[in-house]
């Protein structure tokens, strides 16, 4: 399949179509996807959840083309990513924003700067048009009057809404969120999962949330997609995992749910 | 547990370790070859691709050109200096005293100049260049760079490449004018050589050819040390044995300036020989 001929679907925005990725060298290889296949609707929030180095970041990675499967298809949009030149890809990634484990933002500029930065690079806006856009944003996102400082000066919450700010400010199709609630104390992390989901309703993008922070970050998820040692389950409920036969699944349950798990069924989530 | 183990092959006969041990690091050092080459390909590209950032390119040449000015003044102004002395020492014992103009701007203008300013640039600057790109690697703003759909050579490395290939050369020119002013001070102020002989001197010896020499080396020791300096940092992560963190971008500061002074020391051998 070419980039030119994309294999479309109307509802299904990323596909993974019997991806499998390892890591290490000859005898201390580790493979950690294994033949996975699944899909991530269009304009809903998907959250892939795991445990520590189960491939979750990995699955980020290889959506953008930071990394490449060692065999099977990562579509987006029925376009295979890892067929792509750098130049197609560096189009493909306009299509994205990313909201990175650790914000990633540029220390060295201001939080405003930061912001301003896609609008900048890739935008033909005048710098007016720019300052209102991000001033807009900021008020949106309650971040008003912090515009100077650099990220060094930030508490870890703000830093993550400057990041969501960064990467809504191309108004992409399709937002990827790597571990967005780590280092954030309960509170935060539920403040920035509604902060979250009242985003993505409002400008109905597709969100992929990676994370580890369970059942918490399951609040906001249409889709749950499970996965461990190298194997994927799909999930849309979080009582299909609470109610799953299968023993490792059940495990992981008992095991990230703690008293979710055996709580009665009329007080669980959802 | 993590993640699922590949049963490892065969364990290999133990006469072949050696042969697997070798063959496994000549392909790494390939791999990284490679790696560096299209590294440098794309930092030469990313020169002309545009938008230009011409702040950022007056950032760096602050940075990298007038923020080096006050190392260079004085690495150039004792090298003059020592050299006008041991210079005269030596001429003396011929009575060739005369000589110490062109020996003193020969060796500055030909060898010391472009060489101790290419040491100075890679501590200076190459080694700030080497850990802020390794850090801005190792905690995703790179990744976001490419995220954003910004190219990284043309936003962050490229104007490193150029303000170093323009600052080096200008910093290679301050230390041999500098440096003869040392020589000057050292062998007419303090030991009595005679001005008119020392100036005449200079001036008879140093041709263009000379001096075109100086300025090739000290360009392709520019190039050599923001390729190597701006690259390890840029590969850190990929760096075999370099660790993680904020150790990773240390050791591989350390490697890169290590790797940068060698590199420009051997090339300005290879580069007399085939120039002078």
């Amino acid at each position: 399949m070419t980039p030119s001929t994309p294999e479309k679907a109307p509802d299904i925005a990323i596909e993974f179509d019997r991806v499998s990725k390892s890591f290490g060298q000859r005898n201390k290889k580790h493979r950690v996807l294994n033949d996975i296949s699944f899909t991530i609707p269009r304009g809903l929030t998907t959250v892939i959840a795991g445990g520590s180095g189960q491939g979750k970041s990995v699955t980020l990675k290889l959506i953008l083309g930071l990394l490449y499967p060692d065999s099977g298809r990562v579509l987006v949009d029925g376009i295979n990513v890892p067929s792509l030149n750098k130049r197609e890809l560096l189009k493909l990634r306009t299509r994205f924003g990313v909201l990175f484990q650790g914000s990633a933002l540029f220390d060295s500029l201001t939080v405003f700067e930061n912001i301003a930065l896609p609008l900048r690079e890739r935008t033909n806006m005048s710098e007016d048009e720019i300052r209102s856009r991000v001033m807009a944003t900021l008020d949106q996102l309650e971040l008003s009057g912090h515009e100077d400082k650099f990220p060094a000066q930030l508490s870890g919450g703000m830093k993550k809404r400057v990041g969501l700010a960064r990467a809504l400010q191309l108004e992409p199709e399709i937002v990827l969120f790597d571990e967005p609630t780590t280092g954030l104390d309960p509170v935060m992390t539920r403040e920035i999962y509604q902060l979250f989901d009242s985003m993505q309703k409002q400008l109905g993008y597709t969100a992929v949330i990676v994370s580890h922070d369970i059942p918490g970050v399951f609040d906001i998820a249409d889709q749950i997609i499970l996965l461990n040692k190298g194997e994927v389950d799909v999930f849309t409920d979080v009582n299909e995992i609470i109610h799953s036969t299968k023993p490792y699944i059940r495990e992981f349950a008992e095991m990230t749910m703690g008293d979710l798990f055996t709580r009665p069924e009329k007080e669980k989530c959802h | 547990m993590a993640e699922t183990t590949i049963p490892p092959e065969e364990e290999p006969p133990a006469l072949a370790l050696p042969f697997i041990f070798l063959g496994d690091h000549v392909l790494y050092i390939l791999t990284d070859l490679g790696r560096m080459g299209i590294f440098l390909f794309s930092a030469l590209v990313g020169i002309f691709r545009r938008p230009f950032r011409f702040r950022e390119l007056l950032k760096q040449l602050n940075f990298i050109g007038a923020g080096s000015l006050a190392v260079i003044f004085f690495t150039a102004l004792s090298s003059g200096m020592v050299l006008g002395l041991q210079g005269y020492y030596s001429l003396h014992k011929f009575g060739a005293e005369g000589m110490l103009g062109s020996a003193v701007s020969l060796t500055l203008i030909m060898e010391l100049g472009p060489i101790l300013t290419a040491l100075m640039v890679t501590g200076r600057a190459g080694s700030a260049m080497c850990a802020e790109i390794g850090i801005m690697r190792i905690s995703e703003q790179i990744d976001a760079l490419e995220c954003m759909a910004i190219d990284p050579f043309r936003y962050l490395i490229s104007p490193k490449f150029l303000a170093a290939l323009i600052s080096v050369p200008l910093l290679t020119a301050v230390f041999d004018i500098v440096g003869i002013f040392g020589g000057y001070l050292a062998g007419v102020g303090l030991m009595g050589v005679n001005s008119g002989s020392f100036l005449s001197g200079m001036q008879q010896s140093v041709t263009n050819h000379d001096i075109r020499l100086g300025v090739i080396k000290s360009i392709v020791f520019a190039l050599l040390l923001v390729w190597i300096c701006a690259g390890r940092g840029y590969l850190v992560q990929q760096i075999r044995g370099a660790g993680f963190g904020a150790e990773s971008v240390s050791r591989v500061t350390t490697q890169a300036v290590v790797l940068s002074s060698i590199s420009v020391l051997i090339f300005d051998y290879l580069l007399t020989a085939v120039l002078l």
